[in-house]
């Protein structure tokens, strides 16, 4: 069973869609009980960082998070969550990874006209982890995003868009991917069923 | 590398596709979910969904097409056609669309932009803009282009980057229709007067056209839309994705 953490963060209908297409169970849950008994967690999330930090810290989420050992994977904010800290909010985040999510604008050039947020099909490449078994290097996935993490020692996709940025963390157990791997067709839907079926 | 996106749409009436389609053998002509699936296939980036159902029992039956799209597509999804209130908006970003597109409505009400953008995000807010030129004028239409707005279509499309548009979709009314080609030279302002990504539409007959119009030297739009040259198999997806990028315009193949 999939537990997808509800904290109330935006459209969470696209990721239920996508493990219903892949035949896998799940269960929309923000009590801790329920999510305890769920061989692994997803943590979507459209919205604002500030935001779904206070949501996570006010439902008990954010420490269940940091300590759980089960396979998890964020995707988006959610990846973003994963990291030490966002500029959008100066929030602290969960810090499960030591990256730090900028604003394209603070991270490119000023004589670089980006248009903001980076929307459409972009490629990862330097792809790590067996996240990634079923995905040839320079696929192409959904992105929707104005904040991006830094690369470090947990990056395991690469993609630029005015500045490299990382496009997948992963460190143990804790997964993420800045891009929608549910709207990604079937490339995208690759990576969520090697996410559901490994060993992790 | 972003890449340019390619973009069918499909007009929806009582929950059917309306115009003909031949470019594949589909079990059902008519039914919207197999022909995305048939677009998706062939390397369609996004779709869009036009409901152009007159009627209250046909905008119950779009909404109920909506859910099984979402379900049965695993790429992102516009969905517009008589959105007017807030709430319509919402009907349907929660029956599963990823984006609503507003027309008429916006220029009726600017303030719709900024009601679904603050509430679901700007990322969701595609707002598209019909005009036809008059004396040199970009004069925004309504209504399918056949009423004249007092909107101007440069100022108009600022305005709703400003209320949190998070795409714009022009059409040259002009254009459309002809197969001659896009506005290019509209466009090509657009781009550079706007922050967000710009969609072209109407005008597509080959593959060269939609070439122009994304090209950094033609229109530099960040999607092409197109209707009928893809519903009848005269413009090939497969195809024009290997002609735009063998002309270097970065796609996803």
């Amino acid at each position: 069973m999939i537990g997808i953490i509800d904290y109330g963060a935006g459209n969470i209908r696209s990721v239920e869609n996508a493990l219903k297409r892949l035949g896998a169970g799940y269960v929309l849950a923000s009590d801790i009980e329920t999510l305890s008994g769920c061989d692994r967690l997803l943590l979507p999330g459209v919205g604002e960082a500030r935001w779904a930090m206070d949501r996570l810290r006010e439902k008990g989420l954010a420490d269940f998070i940091r300590g759980t050992s089960k396979p998890l994977l964020g995707i988006c904010l959610g990846m973003q969550l994963l990291c030490s800290w966002s500029e959008e909010g100066d929030v602290d985040c969960l810090g499960i990874m030591e990256n730090k999510v900028r604003h394209f604008r603070s991270v490119t050039p000023e004589n670089v006209r980006l248009k903001i947020p980076h929307v459409g099909w972009n490629s990862i490449s330097s792809l790590k982890t067996d996240l990634f078994r079923d995905v040839p290097d320079g696929a192409y996935m959904y992105f929707v995003h104005s904040y991006c993490a830094d690369i470090g020692p947990d990056t395991i996709a690469v993609t630029e868009y005015g500045t490299r940025f990382s496009s997948a963390l992963r460190k143990g157990n804790f997964m993420g991917c800045q891009f929608h791997p549910e709207k990604s067709g079937d490339m995208g839907e690759r990576i969520l069923a090697a996410f559901l079926r490994t060993g992790f | 590398m972003l890449t340019k996106r390619i973009i069918p749409c499909l007009d929806i009436k009582d929950g059917q596709t309306v115009k003909g389609i031949n470019f594949i053998s589909l079990k059902s002509v008519g039914d919207p979910v197999e022909l995305a699936r048939a677009y998706s296939d062939q390397g369609a980036d996004e779709l869009v969904f036009l409901d152009i159902s007159a009627t209250v029992e046909g905008r119950k039956t779009f909404t109920g097409l909506v859910e099984r799209i979402a379900l049965n597509i695993n790429i992102p999804f516009t969905v517009g056609g008589g959105i007017s209130s807030v709430e319509d908006a919402a009907v349907l970003l929660r029956a599963g669309a990823d984006k609503i597109s507003v027309n008429s409505s916006a220029v009726r009400n600017p303030d719709i932009i900024s009601g679904i953008a603050s509430r679901f995000g700007s990322q969701c807010v595609v707002v598209a803009i019909d005009a036809r030129e008059v004396d040199g004028i970009w004069r925004v239409t309504t209504h399918g282009g056949s009423r004249f707005s007092d909107k101007e279509l440069y100022s108009w499309a600022r305005q709703a980057e400003s209320l949190g548009a998070g795409e714009i979709l022009f059409t040259s009314m002009d254009h459309d229709g002809t197969k001659n080609g896009y506005a290019c030279e509209v466009y090509r302002r657009l781009s550079g007067i706007l922050d967000i990504p710009v969609i072209a539409s109407g005008g597509a007959g080959t593959a060269g056209h939609i070439c122009d119009v994304l090209s950094d030297d033609g229109g530099r739009a960040d999607a092409a839309l197109a209707a009928s040259v893809f519903h009848y198999g005269e413009i090939l997806i497969p195809a024009l994705k290997r002609e735009l990028a063998e002309h270097g315009i970065p796609v996803r193949l």
